[in-house]
């Protein structure tokens, strides 16, 4: 028995008075595509910060393969394989496509940018990938919304993470763009070597490429289950119990 | 008939797209033109070998700080005290030099890492501390000019006469020294901001601020390097001025002078202050158009007034023109 890619164990996380995550437990096994889903404010965007390293726990205890690590910061995480694709993409306008794909771990000669290599790599593995943009030397600003977060799938699928967090990949996007994104997760989950965190509001897209899924209510996970064992209305019924509870409080 | 009309309108966009592509192309064409028009109204005095030196000589101080000025807003940040830094900068040499007895090449090199100090704390106070650049070195201009004018009594002060001769000549004295440096340092930071991992980041974090964090990209360091950048070459200029007139004066950079002729000549040369973008050739070009102007109606003989107007007519239409282009480059139409 393998231990899983990422566990998470009793995570907590507090800003000021507010308490964004309460008591969070969750794995996520190799190879796996687990779909995390909740309400506004049920903390999933905190639980994704903590995962990528970019806010630290108060409490709780973060395993990769098996091994306890606490992740000092973005850089850290990415050195053990876990990258994460921002719901605001991360992407920089100003910079052509090749540049936002190799952002914060440009290819150098000496001092210089390596723009040759970086470009050739660039197109190379988006072309890889399925994604189709006309020249990688365009800036990122005249892409389409589907284009830009392919680039930033494509981004963190190139390098080399293990896990992949992605939040609310299909947010703003149109249903055929959306579906875009759906195959290159689909594309990924193939390959098997990549485990992947979907944050999602959408729940017949989670249910269309996930294998499991949980539910995060207040700061805490209150359902896990595959998804082969779970229907659309199911989860919506989950989610509209607890705002019918919200209201009567 | 028919058929010249198309042509003209090809050709008018294929230039078009070579402005919008190549934009530094556009305030070349305007630096030009205007030699032109003032090569012909000044009976050919204006491309005379002493004229251009002038041209030169005032070019390069005012580019010289715009190049900082130009990664500071590219970076989504501004730096007010750049010029006051300028005038500090000299004063700092006279007093290691006359007061306490330093050589004059360590003098030099203390006097530039305190205006890099100077740079940091600009930095910190952005960055750390979270105040708005316009505001911190706001206040950090009236800081400095208050160290410089009570320390020099608002006096003048004598070049130290250990640096005169062969240092005095290389740092700005000589002809054509302050328009080499000049040409070094835009090369360099053209080089900097077009081709390397600095420029690149420079770039990300004045254009996505949360996204470049997001990137693991150290924002701060990138920041308060750009800010140390910007006082170091404003230390530069201060330097080849004052040896290239021979007087060490508090009026230089004292009052805001040389900090607004940098700060227009990023922006006529093409650098946004939304950030994410700009130019350094373009920086160099703006100065270079300044100083054409002012020597210009000094030879024709207009009074200095008319000068601001042209230069506030001159900021608007290249902010009004960058906009334009701006939105052309993104979205291909107007």
């Amino acid at each position: 028995m393998s231990s899983p890619a990422l566990q998470v164990e009793h995570v907590a996380k507090r800003f000021g008075a507010l308490t964004a995550l309460r008591d969070v437990t969750l794995h996520l096994d190799r190879g796996e595509v687990l779909g995390l889903i909740g309400d506004n404010g049920a903390g999933k965007s905190t639980l994704i910060k903590i995962l990528c390293g970019y806010h630290r726990p108060d409490a709780g205890q973060l395993s990769v393969d098996g091994t306890p690590v606490v992740l000092r910061s973005v850089d850290h995480a990415r050195s053990l394989g876990i990258d994460t694709v921002y719901q605001g993409l991360a992407l920089v306008n100003e910079l052509s496509v090749y540049h936002n794909m190799f952002l914060n771990r440009e290819l150098r000669i000496g001092p210089l940018l390596d723009n040759r290599t970086m470009r050739r790599r660039a197109r190379e593995h988006l072309a890889d990938m399925g994604v189709t943009i006309g020249d990688v030397g365009v800036e990122v600003a005249k892409l389409s919304g589907g284009q830009r977060q392919a680039i930033a799938v494509a981004r963190a699928v190139y390098s080399d993470a293990r896990i992949i967090l992605l939040d609310e990949p299909l947010a703003a996007m149109g249903a055929k763009e959306g579906t875009q994104i759906l195959d290159l997760i689909r594309a990924l989950k193939r390959r098997g070597d990549v485990s992947i965190i979907i944050i999602a509001h959408n729940y017949a897209q989670v249910l269309d490429v996930c294998d499991r899924v949980n539910l995060l209510q207040h700061g805490t996970v209150t359902f896990d289950r595959p998804t082969a064992e779970v229907t659309v209305e199911e989860l919506t019924d989950l989610v509209v119990a607890e705002y019918r509870r919200g209201r009567k409080e | 008939m028919t058929a010249l009309p198309a042509t003209a309108f090809t050709a008018a966009r294929r230039t078009g797209t070579f402005l919008v592509r190549w934009r530094e192309a556009s305030v070349l064409v305007v630096a030009l033109a205007m030699a032109v028009y003032f090569q012909t109204s000044t009976d050919g005095v204006f491309l005379t070998h002493d004229n251009l030196r002038n041209i030169a000589q005032a070019t390069a101080p005012a580019a010289i700080v715009a190049v900082g000025i130009v990664m500071l807003l590219v970076n989504g940040e501004i730096d007010l005290s750049v010029g006051v830094v300028a005038a500090l900068t000299p004063f700092l040499v006279h007093y290691a030099v006359d007061l306490y007895g330093v050589p004059v090449l360590p003098a030099l090199v203390l006097a530039v890492a305190i205006a890099a100090f100077i740079g940091w704390c600009n930095g910190v106070i952005v960055t750390k501390l979270r105040v708005p650049s316009l505001v911190a070195t706001l206040g950090s201009y009236y800081f400095l000019l208050g160290v410089l004018l009570t320390t020099s009594d608002a006096y003048p002060a004598q070049i130290p006469a250990a640096a005169a001769g062969r240092i005095q000549s290389v740092l700005g004295a000589a002809d054509w020294a302050s328009l080499i440096w000049c040409l070094v340092v835009v090369a360099l930071f053209h080089v900097v901001l077009t081709r390397t991992r600095w420029g690149l980041h420079t770039i990300s974090v004045g254009g996505n601020l949360v996204g470049a964090t997001e990137a693991g990209i150290r924002v701060h360091r990138i920041k308060i390097g750009n800010f140390m950048i910007a006082a170091v070459l404003g230390a530069l200029a201060g330097l080849l001025e004052a040896f290239r007139i021979n007087s060490i004066d508090p009026n230089i950079g004292g009052g805001t002078a040389l900090t607004f002729t940098a700060i227009s000549a990023a922006v006529i040369g093409g650098t946004a202050l939304a950030g994410g973008s700009g130019t350094v050739i373009g920086a160099l070009l703006g100065a270079l158009i300044l100083a054409e102007l002012q020597n210009g109606f000094n030879l024709i003989g207009v009074s200095a007034n008319p000068f601001q107007l042209i230069l506030g007519g001159a900021i608007l239409l290249s902010m009004i023109a960058n906009q334009y282009l701006s939105r052309l480059r993104r979205t291909g139409a107007p």
